[in-house]
């Protein structure tokens, strides 16, 4: 993290501060544009300059989002869980990092920092269990009046643009993030816009994790800047607008009909801390039936 | 020698029109406050068969009142027991009267009396009956231990299936403890007209369901209405649209059923007797008036002569003509609007250079109609092989590896629907898995079951209807 917070102990030595890019198609490059923001905790501590991302940076993360589909979409169930379990424990090798960030820039005691790290890790661990199990819950034979073999599946609608929580830098992001990746869906996130450093640190997990480039792309920067084009990207299935300002949701929403995007409103009232339940992993799943006579 | 078809008419003495309608609205019919009037007609002989109340902003507003009315007043305090027992009700009366909608129907519609007897009746009853047994067990259907309805849903549905339209919509609404008020098509309103009186055989709570007709404007009031909490629509894309955008920033739930231009795949070992049928079935079922209609036909290279020469013949015996005559395939076109956007777009497919076909067909005097038509020569970038028709017209287009028949089946915003035709059981899983469509039909097409989820992926709409899955449109 930052100097205030390791470096005045060690007065004989100066902090190696980190440069936060955006994480696209598994790389991190810097926005296109040229052009970062800086970000300070709550109380207005300079913390890091992180990189503002621009419409064409949103368009090369769908861009990534779109290519890494077919094979992410088409993994098991089984491979799917594997890798979230494994986000999971690259997590929880990097703890006291993210303990601090969240602190940081959430301006909360890191003992609380400690809880909200431990619920984002159990997150990925619960959404983890999910991926063999979705299709058997969701999942139904459907007794038609007929002499017809009738079945209906889950099955992932495409990219997902997330508007992350604005509030919950982390244990938000974590929770609009991997419902998405369950069911085999891809995603383009658009990081907490004053709080957007543990997500980089997000990407850092990821990218060391076995999830494939390009399946999760973080955009860090303006969200009423980047969120217009990420709405009316026609290759983008659904967008979550959780954390979208509640005065630019109508027209995120009516940017989003141009190709029918599946949209998922805010919900001032959901607790990030409860258990999540299906809706936000159903959100981004299509039901397909299929149909075969049976006979001799 | 050939043998002619005597005339085989279904006698419409079962049948009484009356010379005008009202609005349903709080179990009554009434007249209307701000409206106007207009013809529905018969389009297989254009005469007049009633007039129908447009509905104006005033009529929408006391109906969606009536809708709130009945359900704070009677409906939501009902045991789910007691709900189910009246959509059991209104099942029990459609099998009842079974034959006067499919007669009804088949006169408003233009539709095959073969086809609203045997199709549509049956599965609006099916579609109550299957939902009056959930009313009372819905903390069982997956989505939540103890669900709410909604509210007041506003309804619009479209032409083709008028009364199953009206069933898909009622049936899980009412099931799930909403009330409703539903617009029909403006062209054909009244089998819905008609459904007002089973709700009144059935004692159902006045307001509980409100049927008020108009056209798009009507629509548009009910849609846009702020009493209403959800919005269910079954139509074109374009309108599906306007209602996302309509609804955008407001706390409204949305379903929509939009169009399709679903791919219906020959691979070379099909049967091509059954797959034949099957082409049939998929696009000249309901004169092709169906947002799942399999419209473009994908045919493997190596089997594509033989799959059009049994085509061709199978269509000479497809017989086009009087609804309400017992032996008709294919009827009427609904309305003069639709047969001049049928034609449009198929003297598109002239002029684009695709190769046009039809049986022999002598058109009668009065009505609209246009015969069976196959386009071969079609190019993926060609209107016919892209657009919804909605009309008995065929794009026939070939491919050669399984992957190419994928890339152009999937080629297309839409993703309602799609059909596989092989006997290879791995390679049938291999298609339905790779098909971007809500409902595939493997060695099969056009079948529709209350206990089945049916609905689009992409821009073919949002949600489904039918099934478990269908309940959840209507519940929080």
């Amino acid at each position: 993290m930052s100097d205030p917070v390791h470096g005045s102990q060690q007065h004989q030595r100066l902090g190696v501060r980190k440069t936060y890019k955006l994480y696209v198609g598994g790389a991190f490059p810097r926005s296109e544009s040229g052009r970062s923001y800086e970000v300070t905790t709550p109380d207005g501590h300079f913390l890091a300059n992180a990189g503002l991302a621009s419409r064409k940076d949103a368009r090369d993360a769908v861009t990534a989002a779109h290519a890494a589909l077919p094979k992410w979409s088409a993994a098991t169930a089984y491979n799917r869980g594997q890798v979230l379990y494994r986000v999971a424990e690259v997590l929880e090798g990097r703890r006291g990092q993210f303990v601090h960030t969240v602190s940081a820039s959430e301006g909360i005691p890191l003992d609380r920092a400690e809880s909200v790290v431990d619920a984002a890790i159990d997150r990925w661990v619960w959404y983890a269990g999910w991926t063999d199990k979705l299709a058997q819950v969701l999942g139904t034979v459907n007794p038609v009046a007929g002499p017809y073999f009738d079945f209906s599946l889950p099955q992932p609608s495409g990219v997902v643009a997330v508007v992350a929580p604005q509030e919950s830098s982390l244990l938000g992001l974590v929770s609009v993030i991997a419902p998405v990746l369950v069911g085999g869906g891809t995603v383009v996130a658009l990081a907490s816009e004053r709080r957007p450093l543990p997500a980089v640190d997000l990407a850092e997990v990821l990218a060391t994790s076995d999830v494939p480039g390009g399946v999760v792309n973080l955009l860090t920067g303006r969200t009423s800047e980047v969120a217009p084009w990420l709405a009316s990207h026609m290759d983008v299935a659904g967008i979550d607008l959780t954390g979208a300002a509640p005065g630019a949701v109508a027209d995120l929403e009516r940017a989003a009909a141009d190709n029918l995007k599946r949209v998922r409103r805010p919900d001032p009232a959901e607790d990030l801390a409860a258990e999540p339940g299906l809706g936000r992993m159903s959100a981004w799943l299509e039901t397909k039936t299929v149909w075969h006579p049976v006979g001799t | 020698m050939t043998f002619d078809y005597a005339p085989a008419p279904e006698s419409t003495a079962v049948v009484d029109i009356a010379p005008s309608y009202g609005l349903f609205i709080g179990g009554d019919f009434v007249e209307s406050l701000d409206g106007s009037v207009f013809d529905t007609v018969n389009p297989a002989t254009e005469e007049v068969l009633s007039k129908v109340t447009q509905a104006g902003t005033a009529d929408v507003d006391r109906a969606v009142r009536a809708a709130r009315a009945a359900y704070e007043g009677v409906w939501s305090h009902l045991p789910g027991r007691e709900r189910g027992k009246y959509l059991f009700r209104i099942a029990r009366i459609l099998q009842e009267r079974a034959r006067e909608f499919a007669v009804l129907e088949s006169i408003d519609n233009g539709k095959p009396i073969k086809e609203s007897r045997d199709v549509d009746i049956p599965l609006a009853a099916a579609h109550f009956f299957y939902h009056a047994g959930w009313a009372d067990k819905l903390s069982y259907a997956g989505h939540g231990p103890a669900p709410k309805p909604l509210g007041v849903v506003g309804q619009v549905i479209p032409w083709n299936f008028p009364l199953l339209m009206l069933a898909w919509k009622i049936a899980p609404a009412l099931a799930c403890g909403n009330t409703v008020v539903l617009k029909p098509a403006e062209t054909t309103p009244l089998t819905a007209l008609l459904f007002a009186d089973v709700c009144r055989q059935a004692d159902l709570p006045a307001g509980v369901v409100n049927i008020i007709t108009g056209d798009g404007d009507t629509g548009r009031a009910l849609v846009e209405h702020p009493g209403i909490d959800k919005v269910a629509f079954t139509g074109s894309t374009e309108v599906g649209k306007a209602i996302a955008r309509a609804v955008a920033g407001t706390p409204k739930r949305v379903t929509l059923e939009l169009g399709g231009k679903a791919a219906n795949i020959v691979f070379d070992d099909a049967p091509i007797d059954q797959a034949v049928e099957g082409i049939v079935n998929g696009i000249f079922f309901n004169q092709g008036h169906v947002c799942c209609a399999g419209s473009r036909l994908l045919v493997q290279e190596s089997v594509a002569e033989e799959v059009l020469v049994a085509l061709r013949r199978r269509l000479l015996t497809l017989r086009v003509g009087d609804p309400l005559d017992k032996n008709t395939d294919v009827g009427a076109i609904n309305s003069a609007a639709q047969l001049s956007r049928i034609c449009e777009i198929s003297d598109s497919g002239d002029a684009e250079g695709a190769v046009r076909w039809s049986p022999p067909f002598s058109q009668p005097d009065k009505g609209f109609w246009f015969p069976p038509t196959v386009f071969t020569e079609v190019a993926p970038a060609h209107r016919i092989a892209r657009e919804e028709v909605f009309g008995p017209v065929l794009a026939v287009l070939t491919f050669r590896t399984p992957d190419e028949a994928i890339e152009k089946a999937n080629n297309t915003p839409y993703g309602l629907s799609a059909g596989v035709w092989t006997e290879k059981g791995s390679r049938i899983l291999w298609a339905a898995d790779r098909l971007r469509a809500g409902v595939v039909w493997a060695n099969t097409f056009n079948r529709f079951d209350p206990t089945s989820p049916f609905g689009g992926f992409k821009e073919s709409g949002w949600g489904r209807e039918g099934g478990r899955h269908g309940l959840e449109g209507y519940l929080r």
